[in-house]
């Protein structure tokens, strides 16, 4: 009897912790979204941020971010994805192997102001930079590459292994079977993990606060020579994404309306948070319809 | 996709240009697979070369560093003792890993044991997005929402070690959920079919026969889960008061390692000592990611199964 | 996706956007400065300029830049924030060309303070803020040191609310913290408290938190969130720090590595111009340094 007992109570605790997770994720999103939607409107995102007057937008900011984001990513996916593959088709088991696979968990779990005190080092004052784009997405690059060669190789690895001993059967090369046949098969899985990694990549702000500054020149959005100054597309310039604004705002900030903007911005990252969290999911049970022929 | 090429042409290819893909192949993904060692060493030697500064250029004395509680960098006889900062980090990180290491298990068992449908339906969506607010947010909500509430019903100042661990354990309680659940999906099925056959209940069988068989990775998941909250930076500074005194209770405000470098890393100028001291902060965080790794290793190396 | 030659253009592009990198560094680089403007007949101004330095006036350095820009069109001004510390040492490597500072270089270690020229661009006036509910408005230079270095701890002891005093402190390299230890608490060292470094967050502490005091520069006094005090009797404006009597203030240095010149001048006389004294500095709380009636050194002496 007493056994029983035990047995519903636990089953009841679990399931109560299971609520709190789920109510504290419900809570949060609620406190950002209800506080900070009635803030966003296309004057907030389209008009470019004061640093003393209230009213200030989002709009170099948000296009800072998403600029950081996409270098980030052109850099990070090929590396990534080559060390993806490697460690999942060549790595033989051994010194080097163990190295590199300790490095990855190394650099996954360095915390994020580390990297920023080393791109500061390394891209900002060794190569004297200054506060740059680049020097952003580098930093970053080292905190997302980890990621993506655990996507890549976790997706090369968990391919049915009939998929490549066919192909093999067929005469055709290893290196020719991984990129016509195993990279396309594993193509869904290591994009939803890359999302995932973007929507983290997108929120961060430590690593960013000594690489990429916490300013943003006047920029020219008719202006698309990326090496011109006034361009939002030059890498060399300063950038604030929106992450480092939230900092900013709170922290240094001399705008009265501090608490409203920081309100607003959470809210667009949060959405951006969500959007790339459903678009992975959305692609991924896509694919995954298309690959084992379900049209339910 | 790619045009297709005509059998004819395809088998016409020499061997000699096959072999050279794969060789260029083989190559670039190795030299990919090289550049996080690569990245790793500079990390290593650029904090480390930085980071020593203090003690070999400046004289601090490291013994004094990491063992007296004296900070005043600016004082005529400047004290250089960081034992607060790296209480502090040690104490926000095992509070939190107190509060998010049930939570997170508990949560990874309901998903595996007790409701998986339910559980990945929704329970997994929600870790998902946990992981994805940033840290910023956190400390943003933890600012305006957590610290008065601390002050009005618990005491205080609202800002300290509490207010600190909880949004902590926040943050880390997805990293916990997911590695838990994964080390508990990939039990084998026969241990829980074998203690049901014997008559165990669910919860017998969860306690007495599936927590001791992942306990390895379950204790993985909440080292690696530390590990975050050791290097967690701008959230806990918004929250946790970062005062100079040792803290007297959990309602005190206290001072992490990553917290005193945010603070006073603009502020300071280069190759000053204050500044050095800074980095030698940083080379201790550094240093804390190895050993969190080792631990994991010497963990992992534990697994019965 | 599917064929080594996109993969490894994309190496590629990589690579190259790393040796452009270390090519294109020139972009930015202070070097970059000379500005064409040598023949100073014509007011034709053209470059680029970089100002980093103290967070506390990047707001200010912004704006003005915002405005000099729209001046002359052919000019590009980039202001990054990062802290005096940070200023300092990259105007003293030459790596910018203004570097801006709360505090004089010479109260700053490892600063080559002869080699860098001052330039005093504003005033900044700061007194102790209270929360209104202590109900006090004026406080004596002693009593004032005597509550930061925890001798009193309760306000009723100055005749104030019942309430216990709560420390908001400036983190150790902060140059609001050292402006108010110097001429505030005549270098007494305060007593522990909470440490923000950020105006913004100590005004909301002091807001919320009930007989708090910290410290906050004129500008975030401008609402009745927090109580700016009197010291022994002098309330905190700008005409008494003008005038001398009010005793904590600061001035906000822009620094040039040697004599301004170039676009760098330029831009600091224009900073210096009636049209950013009169305007833009009152409009962020700072006063106009070219009002003030007294002046000081380095070391804190009076002239």
């Amino acid at each position: 009897m007493n056994s029983k007992v035990a047995d519903r109570i636990a089953t009841s605790v679990f399931g109560l912790i299971a609520v709190i997770i789920v109510g504290v994720l419900i809570s949060l999103f609620a406190y950002i979204l209800i506080n900070g939607v009635s803030h966003i409107s296309l004057k907030f995102l389209t008009s470019p941020s004061s640093s003393f007057r209230e009213g200030g937008g989002i709009r170099d900011q948000l296009f800072n971010s998403i600029y950081i984001l996409v270098i980030t990513m052109i850099i990070t996916v090929p590396l990534g994805l080559g060390g993806g593959i490697y460690m999942a088709e060549y790595a033989k088991p051994g010194k080097v192997t163990d190295a590199i696979r300790s490095c990855v968990e190394v650099l996954a779990s360095l915390p994020s102001i580390v990297i920023g005190m080393f791109g500061l080092l390394m891209f900002v004052n060794l190569t004297g930079w200054g506060y740059t784009i680049i020097g952003g997405a580098l930093a970053l690059t080292v905190f997302n590459l980890p990621v993506m060669v655990r996507v890549s190789e976790d997706a090369i690895r968990n391919l049915p292994r009939e998929l490549k001993e066919a192909s093999l059967a067929l005469g055709i090369t290893h290196w020719h079977t991984i990129k016509t046949v195993l990279l396309p098969s594993a193509f869904p899985s290591i994009l939803t993990g890359a999302i995932l990694a973007a929507g983290r990549v997108f929120g961060e702000a430590a690593a960013l606060l000594f690489t990429a500054g916490l300013s943003t020149p006047r920029l020219n959005y008719m202006d698309w020579n990326p090496f011109s100054h006034t361009s939002p597309l030059n890498v060399f310039r300063p950038a604030e994404t929106l992450a480092v604004h939230i900092w900013s705002v709170n922290t240094s900030g001399l705008i009265p309306d501090a608490k409203e903007i920081s309100a607003g911005a959470s809210a667009v990252l949060i959405i951006a948070v969500l959007v790339f969290n459903l678009s992975a999911r959305w692609i991924g049970s896509l694919i995954h319809k298309k690959l084992t022929a379900n049209s339910k | 996709m790619e045009k297709t090429v005509p059998a004819s042409k395809r088998l016409m290819k020499s061997s000699k240009s096959r072999m050279n893909g794969e060789f260029t192949g083989r190559l670039l993904v190795t030299l990919c697979a090289l550049i996080m060692i690569a990245a790793t060493v500079s990390i290593t030697i650029f904090l480390g070369t930085k980071g020593l500064q203090a003690f070999i250029k400046n004289g601090v004395n490291p013994i004094e560093f990491l063992t007296s509680a004296n900070w005043n960098p600016l004082k005529e006889k400047p004290g250089y003792g960081a034992l607060t900062f790296i209480f502090g980090s040690f104490a926000v990180t095992l509070l939190s890993a107190l509060v998010a290491a049930p939570l997170g298990i508990g949560g990874a068992i309901f998903m595996t044991e007790i409701a998986p449908s339910w559980g990945r339906k929704v329970l997994q969506p929600v870790i998902e997005l946990l992981v994805g607010i940033p840290s910023v947010v956190y400390g943003f909500i933890g600012l305006t929402v957590l610290v008065p509430f601390v002050r009005h019903h618990i005491g205080g100042l609202g800002f300290g070690l509490l207010t600190g661990t909880v949004v902590l354990a926040v943050m880390i309680l997805p990293t916990i959920t997911t590695i838990a659940t994964d080390a508990m999906s990939t039990l084998p099925k026969n241990l829980r079919e074998g203690s049901y056959a014997l008559g165990a209940t669910r919860w017998q069988t969860i306690r007495k026969v599936l927590i001791p068989a992942a306990l390895p990775s379950l204790l993985t998941a909440i080292v690696l889960g530390m590990a975050r909250a050791f290097g967690e930076a701008l959230a806990v500074q918004m929250v946790i008061g970062n005062s100079r005194d040792l803290p007297s209770s959990i309602l005190d405000t206290a001072a992490t390692l990553t917290t005193i470098i945010t603070l006073n890393i603009g502020n300071t100028t280069y190759g000053s000592v204050e500044n050095n001291t800074l980095w030698s902060m940083g080379l201790i965080l550094l240093i804390m990611s190895f050993g969190f790794i080792l631990l994991i290793r010497y963990l992992s190396s534990r697994r019965k199964l | 996706m599917k064929n080594l030659k996109k993969f490894g253009l994309l190496m590629m592009v990589a690579m190259i956007v790393a040796f452009a990198a270390a090519c294109g560094n020139g972009n930015n680089s202070a070097s970059d400065g000379d500005n064409k403007s040598s023949d100073g007949g014509n007011k034709e101004l053209s470059g680029s300029l970089v100002i980093s330095g103290s967070s506390a006036m990047q707001p200010l350095v912004a704006a003005a830049a915002e405005q000099f820009m729209n001046d002359n069109p052919s000019v590009d001004v980039q202001v990054n924030a990062g802290g005096s510390g940070t200023g300092l040492s990259q105007v003293s490597e030459g790596s910018v060309q203004i570097g801006n500072s709360d505090v004089f270089a010479e109260e700053k270690d490892g600063i080559p303070a002869d080699k860098l020229e001052d330039h005093k661009v504003a005033v900044v006036g700061m007194t102790a803020a209270i929360n209104p509910k202590v109900g006090i408005d004026n406080i004596s230079k002693e009593d004032l040191i005597k509550v930061f270095t925890g001798k009193i701890t309760n306000w009723k002891e100055l005749g104030g609310a019942d309430q216990k005093i709560t420390l908001v402190n400036r983190p150790d390299s902060s140059g609001t913290r050292a402006t108010f230890v110097k001429f505030g608490l005549d270098g007494a060292t305060p007593a522990e408290g909470i440490t923000e470094d950020a105006n913004n967050t100590v005004k909301k502490i002091i807001n919320e938190t009930p007989g708090a005091i910290g410290y906050l520069a004129f500008s975030y006094l401008n609402d009745d969130k927090v109580k700016g005090l009197s010291i022994d009797g002098v309330k905190p404006t700008d005409e008494n720090v003008q005038s001398g009597k009010f005793p904590i203030w600061a001035y906000e240095h822009s620094y040039t590595k040697g004599k301004a010149d170039g676009l760098a001048k330029a831009f600091i006389d224009y900073m210096m111009s009636d049209k950013v004294q009169n305007d833009l500095v009152p409009n962020q709380g700072y006063i106009a340094s070219s009002k003030m009636k007294v002046e000081r050194d380095a070391k804190g002496n009076m002239k």
